[in-house]
């Protein structure tokens, strides 16, 4: 299978033509249930989103803060499984949805289940990308080819510490999107990016012609607008998460609203 | 030499399939120079030299080795030696590594460091060294380990360290672990992590058994000097196993019998123990493949043990590698079996060793009546006792068995 018709690369391909850029907000897939997960994916479609993120909890995630953290050990103390991620992910196809997702996995968990295994099944369940946060680009090498054989693009990241020539082989490498981390250190809000950050990925973009989306501490509409000059997309995660928790003791509706409402205001910039 | 067929170098950082760098991107470029770092600095002789005096004046080695006469006799087999780890400054090995890993730090141009801890001694280790070097030191502990070992947090702090309170996951080593990569991956250009055990991504696990190798390198010497020969068998707990890497590899190529003792807990079922050698699979967790105790879906499985530092449900890749060639055999001692070994070790020689230790002196009483009168069985005693004295108390009372009657 090749990725000519993968909706990752599709998606940025029309972007790119319409010289536009995008939101690519992040959801803990059962965070709090799947069934919320569901609909705000469903939500998020309707209010524009193209391409979502879905974290799949894991117990030990080393690159995440407090917010999404705490979203995880939510999410898996509610017993969610892998096999019922993919359950929930193909009853959102089934329902016509067509939203590019790309799954947020550790190595722990995709080295458990085999590779193979899990990129065939997630492939099956509908997505279309994978992002593992611990698995460097030595380690990468079979995943590539894996994902590419499943039709998945294996999204790869590059961080503030990442060395020049080092940027441009991964660069190489990264199928789908680049994944720039604005900061060193671990996912959560924060009230400015660093200025570094901008100037890092206008030289990237002079460096690589895939597309190049920006995450990790982006939480008002006023940063999605200066990362998207220079980048093609703003990924956003904690400040979502952080509005789940705050609204999951209330009911669902109520829930996906507000939480939508956030997402519609974070999507005005690149409207 | 001796042939190599005990290790396995084919691919940098992996001992067969073992080991690797699976951490995220942020890291990757201090792994590198740290790696690069160990390497320039275990080529260069003043290094060396900086490191043996480090390791004399204020470590205290080399470390004795101590024939047990009394436990020998009650035992009824094989001569029991004990290597003394536990008569090293701060009480337990892990002093080896921690000077090791500060000069480093130093060599680098750090000038903070930080660790994680599980029983503490770790954590008092690496505070001490920060204090010798007078360099910042931030040590992660899960709030559960600070109440069973208040002493060493005491102990940090008075040292000048900050001990940083986990209470994420079962707020244990694992979750220290955690917190401690997280702080490194916003402080890695200024911090150095350092990693107490023979775990992690590529270099620690490397870098971790060569500053422990000190402890087999003597001991193979002073066994020549004492008995003129190698022991038999050679037993050591294993957690993430640096104490047993530090002990077996100097002696991996010679003809010697080696036994690691994971936490049998409770019991041998899941959260009912932490030995992922014995009943764990491979799998990936704090940045290299190795053995671990995990569900179906790659979550890593809850542990017990009533010793804090082997209460962690990963392991150093070497060990997964030799025991997946059956070069030493991996095996458990439970709860009872460890608390009922350290009463007897303390009761028939005056040394009261550390909960973690007593795991392998326990296998050491299994083994050493099934040995000869002429063959040698070595323990590495890798930690002394008093930081778990209050929770061995709080715990032989709720069993019942008071000091006056439990004799072994």
């Amino acid at each position: 299978m090749s990725l000519s018709d993968n909706r990752i690369l599709r998606t940025f391909a029309e972007f790119r033509q319409a010289g536009r850029q995008t939101l690519v907000p992040f959801l803990t897939a059962g965070y709090p249930d799947l069934d919320t997960t569901e609909a705000l994916l469903k939500d998020f479609e309707r209010r524009g989103v193209r391409i979502c993120e879905l974290g799949i909890p894991f117990s030990d995630p080393i690159a995440d803060g407090p917010t999404i953290q705490a979203s995880y050990t939510a999410a898996l103390n509610a017993g969610v499984t892998c096999s019922e991620i993919f359950e929930m992910v193909r009853r959102y196809r089934d329902g016509g949805g067509q939203m590019a997702l790309a799954a947020m996995v550790s190595y722990s968990i995709v080295f458990r289940h085999g590779a193979d295994a899990y990129l065939a099944e997630a492939k099956q369940a509908g997505f279309d990308g994978l992002i593992v946060p611990d698995l460097p680009m030595e380690e990468a090498a079979n995943m590539e080819a894996m994902a590419s054989e499943a039709g998945l693009a294996n999204i790869l990241l590059i961080a503030p510490t990442t060395p020049p020539d080092r940027r441009i082989e991964i660069a190489r490498q990264s199928q789908g999107f680049i994944y720039y981390i604005s900061v060193a250190g671990i996912t959560g809000e924060r009230d400015a990016l660093p200025p570094a950050t901008i100037d890092a990925v206008a030289e990237l973009r002079t460096q690589t012609d895939t597309p190049i989306c920006v995450g990790f501490g982006i939480s008002k509409p006023t940063m999605v607008e200066e990362v998207c000059r220079v980048a093609d997309g703003a990924i956003v995660g904690s400040a979502i998460i952080h509005r789940i928790t705050d609204a999951k003791d209330g009911s669902a509706d109520d829930l996906v609203e507000k939480v939508g409402a956030f997402v519609s205001e974070m999507l005005r910039p690149v409207e | 030499m001796a042939t190599k067929r005990n290790k396995d170098t084919s691919r940098t950082g992996y001992f067969g399939d073992f080991g690797g760098q699976f951490v995220p991107e942020t890291l990757m470029t201090a792994l590198r120079e740290l790696a690069a770092e160990f390497e320039s600095a275990m080529a260069d002789e003043d290094f060396k030299a900086e490191l043996d005096r480090c390791l004399r004046e204020i470590g205290g080695r080399p470390s004795e080795l101590y024939f047990c006469k009394r436990l020998t006799e009650q035992l009824g087999g094989g001569k029991v030696y004990l290597k003394r780890e536990d008569m090293n400054h701060t009480g337990a090995h892990k002093i080896n590594n921690t000077l090791g890993q500060a000069l480093l730090a130093l060599r680098m141009g750090k000038h903070r460091v930080i660790a994680e801890t599980g029983a503490g001694q770790h954590g008092v280790a690496t505070a001490t060294a920060a204090a010798v070097f007078g360099l910042e030191c931030d040590v992660y502990m899960g709030t559960e380990d600070m109440r069973r070992q208040a002493l060493n947090v005491f102990r940090m702090e008075l040292l000048g360290s900050r001990v940083v309170p986990v209470t994420s996951g079962q707020k244990t080593l694992k979750d220290a672990c955690n917190e401690a990569m997280r702080d490194w991956m916003a402080s890695v250009e200024h911090t150095h992590y350092i990693l107490g055990s023979v775990t992690g991504p590529h270099p620690y696990p490397t870098m971790v058994r060569e500053f422990q190798c000190c402890i087999g390198r003597e001991a193979r010497q002073q066994m020549l000097d004492v008995e003129g020969r190698l022991p038999n068998c050679i037993v050591a707990c294993v957690g993430g196993g640096s104490n047993a890497a530090g002990i077996f590899a100097p002696m991996i190529d010679d003809d010697v019998k080696m036994v690691g003792v994971e936490a049998g807990g409770r019991n041998m079922s899941v959260g009912g123990h932490a030995a992922p050698l014995c009943a764990g699979e491979p799998g990936v967790l704090h940045g290299s493949l190795s053995y671990v105790l995990q569900d179906a879906d790659g979550q890593t499985a809850p542990v017990h043990s009533i010793s804090a530092g082997l209460d962690y449900p990963g392991v150093g890749p070497q060990h997964s590698y030799w025991r997946d060639t059956g070069r030493v055999r991996y095996t458990t001692a439970s709860d009872d079996e460890a608390l009922d070994a350290l009463v007897a070790l303390a009761r028939a020689e005056g040394i009261i060793a550390a909960l973690e230790s007593a795991h392998a002196v326990a296998e050491a009483m299994k083994i050493a009546p099934t040995m000869g009168a002429d063959e040698i069985l070595l323990i590495n005693l890798s930690g002394r006792g008093d930081k778990d004295c209050n929770e061995i108390g709080e715990i032989l009372e709720r069993r019942g068995k008071g000091f006056q009657t439990g004799a072994p």
